[in-house]
């Protein structure tokens, strides 16, 4: 008998909880196919399927998801709510698992975290791996083992990104949401642009911590929002390493349109807020690219 | 000697009538002098909009917009409240946008992330006013909440029978009446009385309603429901179109009744969705379907632009009414949405509700 295939969207969480995923359900015995990088042709699907004012990040989460109709038995579309009351995430996660239920044929699986209401990861991934028909103690093993080799992968990244800090070149940090500025069709350009311009790039995203968090809620002491508290919390702590920073947010995205813009307000340095929708093209950003960069090495000479 | 130190004036945004028991209440227990907001104009959205980061949902503009008018007016203590989605971090973001141009004030956040804490408004009052005195808070907000419950009642009287009124213009009449003596009241029996009173009024006015007219519901984000200026007078224009309108979103329903209805909601909507999905977005497709089951003509879905928990629930609104086979329509308001626009399609739609009647 063939086995139980998996679906994963690669878009918005995967981002996050890629590994945690594929490890954990590979560990249970099942398949998993991760849908491929996104392509024009998937983007199209998935604005078909959505609303015209759904941010570019969820349309292509769609398009992702459509790709992966009757292709698999199941598909995962977790919802995640909360870590927390102080701790909480876009509305867009929270809508997630009911919006794809009402387009897809293809059975979901899902998982709710929402721990304001007693529902913790652990338990959640317990009982999925009990959806699927597998013992409790099972999942179990196989939650924590994922999640050792999650934490590990994340600190690897941490020690990789570290070593760019030392670098001559300037450097910017560039402050985005991972499935943004990882996704192919809203990241990679940039970061093309960028390597071009032969600049050192340090993401945000890779510096994550509770030191981190602090530092975020000095900032902006009533942020709760889970993700842009995290990124935030990077930038005082590595403000005197580098030399600007690069806002990338996806149109129209409702926590970063407030969040991004209090802290352009706040943090005094030369900074870039780009945003990319489905039609911007790669000239526009490029000529914007460009001028900041040449302030930043201008800036650079006199300091000198 | 000690000095005194001197009471700030205070504001607080503009929503519908509401402002009439927020001035009641605060009137009541700060000794402090209260500017009462205007009601909405286009300079107030013009001036929003000119300091709102560009894809920012519409209410924060109009809220903005009214808190720099009433720091125009001479304010200088601003009062802000916070709401389940991006709501609740209006607050700070409106605080520095201000704080840099120039203005001189402190800000007070009522709900923080959601939440309010007893004790931390308690505290936030002292330091507004030292005189406060806990009891009379406790007294008059009370009062309040029963004098918002009335005005919602009445309102929803109002909103069922405007369009059939024999004089034009009676109901909105009366409704400034009641208002302006709601206002004064200072006991609680007295409100109740008075609310009797005019209920009795309503009830007198003449109103020529046929038995079979066409009926709508409104549902939506809730400011856009309930501030009439950033929906075009919306309720307006049906009235003059003769339509009853049902709408759900009330302040009284906000804070007192949707932890309870929810649960009801979620519960008849477990075919199509099985998790809440941030602000109102759940309690409309519950509202969807319970309006499709009471045999609506059509329904009308409102929302600022870029209300991100409506936007993931129209998809499965629409679903409903499909399934159902009642007719909704989606409008979605911003600062410079053409009103004409508005209007074309409203028409449209009361053509084809007219046309499906008469089949």
């Amino acid at each position: 008998m063939d086995k139980v295939t998996i679906g994963i969207p690669r878009a918005l969480h995967y981002y996050y909880y890629g590994t945690l995923w594929t490890s954990f359900l590979e560990e249970l015995g099942f398949r998993v196919l991760v849908s491929p990088k996104t392509t024009k042709d998937i983007l199209t699907s998935g604005c078909n399927l959505s609303n015209d004012e759904m941010c570019l990040s969820l349309k292509i989460y769609f398009g992702h998801v459509y790709t992966l109709e009757s292709k698999c038995d199941y598909i995962l579309v977790p919802r995640i709510d909360n870590y927390g009351v102080t701790e909480q995430t876009c509305t867009n996660f929270l809508g997630l698992f009911d919006m794809v239920q009402n387009f897809i044929t293809t059975p979901l699986l899902t998982y709710n975290i929402d721990e304001a209401h007693q529902k913790h990861e652990m338990n959640e991934f317990i009982k999925l791996g009990l959806s699927l028909g597998k013992g409790k103690e099972q999942s179990k093993l196989a939650y924590i083992h994922s999640f050792k080799k999650w934490l590990k992968e994340n600190k690897i990244r941490k020690k990789e990104e570290s070593k760019k800090l030392n670098s001559q070149k300037i450097k910017i940090l560039l402050v985005s949401h991972p499935y943004n500025i990882e996704d192919p069709y809203i990241g990679s350009e940039i970061l093309k642009l960028l390597k071009n311009m032969n600049v050192e790039v340090i993401m945000a995203e890779a510096f994550i911590s509770r030191e981190g968090n602090k530092k975020a809620l000095e900032l902006s002491p009533n942020l709760y929002w889970k993700y842009n508290k995290e990124l935030i919390g990077t930038i005082p702590l590595l403000q005197k390493q580098i030399d600007g920073i690069l806002y990338v947010s996806s149109f129209p995205c409702a926590l970063d349109s407030l969040v991004n813009e209090l802290m352009l307000r706040k943090i005094k340095m030369p900074h870039l807020n780009l945003i990319v929708d489905e039609e911007s093209g790669s000239a526009g950003m490029e000529t914007r690219l460009e001028s900041f960069i040449d302030i930043l090495y201008e800036k650079r000479e006199k300091a000198r | 000697m000690k000095k005194e130190k001197k009471l700030g004036s205070i504001t607080f945004p503009q929503m519908g009538d509401y402002a009439i028991p927020a001035n009641f209440l605060l009137s009541h227990i700060l000794h402090n002098k209260i500017i009462v907001p205007k009601k909405i104009t286009s300079r107030t959205i013009e001036l929003g909009t000119k300091y709102s980061p560009e894809f920012v949902c519409t209410p924060f503009k109009y809220t903005l917009g009214t808190l720099l008018e009433g720091l125009e007016n001479g304010a200088n203590i601003l009062i802000q409240a916070g709401g389940g989605c991006r709501y609740g971090y209006y607050a700070e973001l409106q605080e520095q946008i201000l704080k840099d141009l120039g203005y001189d004030f402190k800000f007070y956040n009522l709900v923080v992330a959601g939440h309010t804490d007893v004790k931390r408004i308690y505290h936030m009052m002292k330091e507004i006013d030292p005189k406060f005195h806990v009891l009379k808070g406790i007294y008059y907000l009370l009062i309040t909440k029963q004098m918002i419950k009335y005005m919602d009642d009445i309102d929803h009287y109002i909103r069922g029978n405007i369009g059939f009124e024999v004089e034009k213009g009676s109901f909105l009449k009366l409704k400034e009446e009641m208002l302006k003596n709601f206002s004064k009241v200072n006991n609680p029996l007295k409100l109740h009385y008075l609310y009797r009173k005019y209920k009795k009024k309503f009830k007198e006015i003449k109103i020529n309603k046929p038995n079979d007219v066409l009926k709508i519901g409104i549902i939506g984000e809730l400011y856009t429901v309930m501030e009439p200026y950033s929906n075009y007078e919306l309720e307006k224009e049906l009235a003059s179109m003769h339509i009853e309108v049902k709408r759900f979103t009330n302040v009284y329903y906000l804070l007192f009744e949707k932890h309870k209805k929810i649960k009801q909601y979620l519960k008849n909507t477990k075919k199509y969705i099985t998790y809440q999905m941030g602000a109102d977005a759940a309690d409309n497709i519950g509202r969807a379907k319970e309006l499709c089951l009471d045999r609506y003509d059509g329904i009308i879905h409102i929302k600022s632009s870029f209300c991100t928990p409506e936007i993931s629930a129209m998809p499965i609104i629409s679903k409903v009414c499909n399934d159902y086979h009642v007719p909704v329509i989606f409008f979605s308001f911003d600062s410079n949405t053409s009103e004409v626009g508005i209007k074309t399609r409203l028409e449209a739609f009361y053509d084809m509700l007219l046309m499906r009647r008469k089949l």
